[in-house]
């Protein structure tokens, strides 16, 4: 059975004809071909999807496409201005070396943004618990931490 | 003059394109008809297959191609050869049983691939992969590797007798037991080093495409190494021709060890696309990388330190028992030899050393090399059993370890390496102090008075990098050399495009590599592009693991840029009407010497491209070089780590109070990647001592710890931030003086920690990981036993 879904992205338009057991990253990666957002797990546990949905994170596996319907969408793609200029968490990971590989970056950046706004100013502790929905194998956090705190001083 | 470079945290010029989510990582590619795979794997550890049946699956909506192990045996296919071959001690090779890409009459381990289903969609090829009947008969299963030895154990393979791969030696027993008839004391520990799950966030994947115009093949892959992927593809398994055939590792999402072998996913849609005719896309789902990326370390381990009155060591003995899994992965017999019983000196003068090493088939996953690769576990045997031995002659544990440092270099071991330099006395003494040790007491003191228990570690851990010197690999059992290559190709504008056969996935190469380009040439940096992981464009490569990029793969590069060096200098020569050897090359201007006539960089460039008189006999026109490079010697990093917890005795949770690294990398190129790369590698090995473990359930065989929700990987709030440092004495023999510095944190941080876990409890030793409920139940028998 297909279902046609249709949502907002990164503020344009977007629809499809999709099955409706098509997961939203499935839709995101696939029908829209926006590949920055990324599957790294099956159980909703690494959030290397995580995007914003109506601007909370939202691991995108663990929903349907259909269930984004009419929503807003924002994606690791979004975010940045449209001159090009980096939204200043992009930025403060690239300031601090907050990524390696950069598979789990995309979630990481999302979620961060999203801890931002629910903790304009946090210590070091909430940033470290506010992660817990986020895995990184290779920075070993140490620096996606410090980013955080860099970017938490310049979005005052 | 251009910028300095080397030493320089240069941001990483990679970052742009993962922060705005451009990367190209395998699975983001989606060709032209493109088709997708899913395997049908084994359910059970051990069986025979008595029939697979496909037809159902076969009529079910967009199939395209349906392939099983008779497929497979049909078309004459190879199994995946292993490329290091020990010979015990009896003399023997190696067992090297069949690895059939697909299940050929038996399955050895859960998650050993049975059939393939193509279809049109991944949801139709999922669906159809439902449909294919197999019928098992089930066998007895054996998953640990003691148990595995045992008489009657099950045979996981029928021609391998005892499940025994080899019992392989190194060192001299006879004088190692003269040392221990003789001491004063002995220090004997038994431990297992826990398996883990490498688990980088990207999962494996594979879109392999074959073109009838040209009869080629073209496999991108998540690989670490794709001319080794090519390599033993073509000419082992497949029988292709190396030309006809293209290897793509894209953007890799980390690899940890875990991407450097060639599996059978890769070759089986390889060999598949020109059945069908498609593209075919492979993305491991995560429960399948739980069960097929190789598994690592996996040692059960007898180890006895033989000391003088005085705390001098005189002899180490270590026997082990490493688990090979199901099959030899591509570099698993290689793991607890070469990189493991050789690494056994550690930082210490001991002058007698015996190791012998059995390696056993279970019905696992394949194990093989994860990051640091044999020699974290030598580090936590060497790092735990001295520690022990400090305890129980009560002597301090980091005078002890000083008491038995190398001093003088070059020092040959006891167990073949020869450490070429080191200062193991300024990484410690800078840990100590970083780690305000002396205010130890004071804080242990106060944390008892909060009931908590404090307790502090050491580790001085020691590592042989830039693997390998081919004749030294050679004579250990490498099948192959293992250099690196390098090509600078000098466009006519003077930018330069670098090819190098090492491959980043994290490590930020492109970045690293085109600050030792822009420092030697005198050139901007934005004159310089890195390419890499692509077989079409780079001449050759044995890839990247071991910590060997910037030692073996830069150096390689060096070689390439002196050559072009030395052609600009006759170019220079030439249009300046003055003797070669009169030229000299500095800050990107070729000048003759003593004046100040001189031709830059890139007036050289264009003069090579456009030659209009150059003397054909003695000059060339053009300006590219490349260089293979392979070393004398291995590098030798090494370091003190001095990690500090708090244990709540209530519930056995351990903080990491403060973790101090102190690294001797040789010379540093980038500090800031450095420091990444340390950070990184401390939390793996922290992962492993608190929170990782790969269990195989002993009854059914089943991998219990299949998904993230039961394998217990390090988040943000189990670890700390981390104080490091570091101190060089620059690698005698490369022209970089550099080392290496990827597995360092892997290495030493396991024994750091777990020292200072014992330390604080109050016992001996007790089993990695430390989980809450772990540490809590070896506190109540050590109180238990106390009482008694
Ligand atoms: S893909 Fe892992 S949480 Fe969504
Ligand atoms: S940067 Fe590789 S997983 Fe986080």
């Amino acid at each position: 059975m297909t279902v046609k879904v249709s949502m907002t992205v990164n503020g344009k338009p977007a629809a499809a004809e999709v099955e409706e057991r098509t997961l939203l990253v499935t839709f995101i990666r696939e029908s829209l071909r926006l590949t920055g957002t990324h599957v790294g797990c099956d159980t909703a546990q690494c959030g290397a999807c995580t995007i914003h949905v109506n601007g909370q994170a939202m691991k995108s596996c663990n929903m349907l496409a259909m269930q984004a319907e009419g929503k807003s969408i924002t994606t690791i793609e979004g975010i940045a201005a449209a001159d090009g200029t980096l939204h200043p968490m992009q930025e403060a990971f690239r300031q601090n070396h907050g990524l390696q590989c950069g598979f789990c970056t995309p979630g990481m950046v999302m979620s961060a943004i999203d801890m931002l706004n629910h903790y304009p100013d946090p210590d070091e502790a909430t940033i470290r618990a506010e992660l817990d929905g986020n895995l990184c194998r290779c920075t070993g956090y140490h620096n996606i931490v410090k980013s955080i705190q860099a970017a938490a001083k310049t979005m005052r | 003059m251009a910028t300095p470079y080397i030493g320089v945290p240069v941001q990483r010029r990679e970052d742009l394109r993962f922060l705005t989510g451009a990367g190209n990582y395998t699975d983001d590619l989606t060709l032209p008809g493109q088709t997708h795979a899913v395997f049908v794997r084994s359910p059970h550890a051990h069986a025979r297959i008595r029939s697979v049946k496909t037809a159902a699956a076969a009529r079910a909506p967009g199939v395209v191609g349906i392939f099983t192990g008779e497929d497979v045996a049909a078309a004459r296919i190879n199994g995946l050869p292993c490329g290091w071959l020990i010979h015990g001690t009896d003399g023997q090779p190696m067992k090297e049983p069949a690895h059939p890409i697909l299940a050929q009459g038996k399955v050895r381990h859960a998650g050993d691939p049975v059939a393939v289903v193509i279809a049109e969609s991944l949801a139709q090829a999922r669906d159809a992969a439902e449909r294919v009947e197999v019928d098992y008969d089930l066998l007895p299963s054996v998953v640990d590797s003691v148990e595995a030895l045992k008489p009657g154990a099950p045979l996981v393979h029928d021609d391998v007798a005892a499940n025994r791969c080899y019992t392989w030696a190194i060192g001299d027993k006879a004088a190692t037991d003269a040392a221990f008839a003789s001491a004063a004391h002995v220090t004997t520990l038994e431990f297992q080093n826990n398996r883990l799950i490498p688990n980088p966030i990207e999962p494996r994947a594979v879109n392999a495409t074959y073109s009838r115009a040209d009869d080629s093949y073209t496999l991108h892959v998540s690989n670490q190494n794709p001319h080794v992927e090519r390599l033993l593809m073509c000419a082992f398994v497949l029988g292709l021709p190396e030309h006809k055939v293209r290897v793509v590792a894209p953007d890799v999402g980390g690899g940890f060890g875990s991407k450097i072998y060639l599996y059978a996913e890769d070759v089986v849609l390889t060999w598949a696309s020109k059945k069908v005719n498609r593209p075919i896309k492979w993305t491991a789902e995560r429960s399948e990388s739980f069960l097929t990326d190789a598994h690592g370390r996996d040692h059960h381990t007898r180890a006895q330190l033989a000391l003088d009155r005085d705390g001098r060591f005189l002899a180490l003995r270590v026997d082990t028992k490493a688990n090979m899994g199901a099959y030899l992965s591509t570099f698993a017999s290689a793991v607890p030899t070469i990189l493991y019983a050789t690494l056994l000196a550690g930082q210490y003068a001991t002058p007698h050393i015996h190791c012998e090493v059995t390696a056993v088939f279970t019905n696992t996953a394949p194990v093989d090399a994860y990051r640091g690769a044999g020699r974290p576990e030598a580090t936590y045997v060497v790092e735990r059993i001295v520690e022990a031995a400090a305890r129980e002659m009560k002597i301090d544990p980091a005078a002890l370890r000083r008491r038995n440092f190398i001093r003088s270099f070059p020092y040959q071991t006891p167990v073949a390496l020869l450490y070429d330099t080191g200062d193991y006395e300024a990484t410690l003494d800078r840990a100590i102090e970083m780690a305000d040790v002396a205010g130890f007491p004071a804080r242990r003191a106060e944390a008892a008075r909060r009931g908590k228990l404090r307790g502090l570690g050491y580790a001085c851990y020691i590592e042989a990098c830039g693997i390998a010197p081919s004749s030294v690999a050679g004579s250990l059992g490498a099948r192959a050399g293992l250099f690196e290559a390098g090509e600078v190709r000098v466009h006519p504008t003077g930018k330069v495009t670098v090819f190098t056969g090492s491959h980043a996935h994290g490590q930020g190469h492109e970045t690293t590599f085109a600050q030792v380009v822009a420092d030697r040439l005198g050139i901007s940096m934005d004159d310089v592009e890195i390419v890499h992981g692509d077989t079409s464009k780079v001449l050759f490569g044995m890839g990247t693991y071991g910590s060997r990029s910037l030692a073996v793969g830069g150096t390689a590069i060096v070689k390439a840029l002196d050559k072009v060096v030395a052609k600009g200098r006759k170019i220079a020569a030439h249009l300046l009407e003055a003797a070669e050897s009169d030229i000299e090359f500095a800050d990107g201007q070729f000048r003759v010497a003593g004046t100040d006539r001189s031709k830059a960089f890139a007036e050289i460039a264009l003069t090579a491209y456009v030659p209009h008189n150059f003397p054909h006999d003695k000059l060339e026109p053009g300006l590219n070089e490349n260089a293979f490079y392979d070393p004398s010697n291995f590098t030798f990093p090494a370091g003190t780590y001095v990690c500090e917890v708090e244990v709540d005795p209530e519930t056995g949770i351990v903080r990491i109070e403060r973790f101090v690294a102190v690294d001797d990398f040789g010379n540093i190129i980038n500090p800031m990647i450095v420091e990444g790369q340390v950070h990184g590698g401390l939390v793996q090995g922290l992962g492993q001592a608190m929170n990782e473990c790969g269990i195989y359930d002993s009854g059914s065989g089943q991998l219990t710890t299949g998904t993230f929700l039961d394998y217990c990987m390090p988040r943000a709030d189990d670890m700390p931030s981390f104080q490091v440092d570091t101190r060089s004495t620059p690698c005698t023999h490369n022209p970089l003086g550099v080392k290496g510095c990827g597995e360092a944190g892997a290495i030493g941080s396991p024994p750091a920690l777990m020292n200072a876990i014992t330390d604080a409890l109050g016992v001996a030793d007790f089993a990695m990981p430390a989980t809450p409920q772990r540490v809590w139940a070896t506190l109540q028998q050590a109180q238990r036993k106390q009482a008694a």
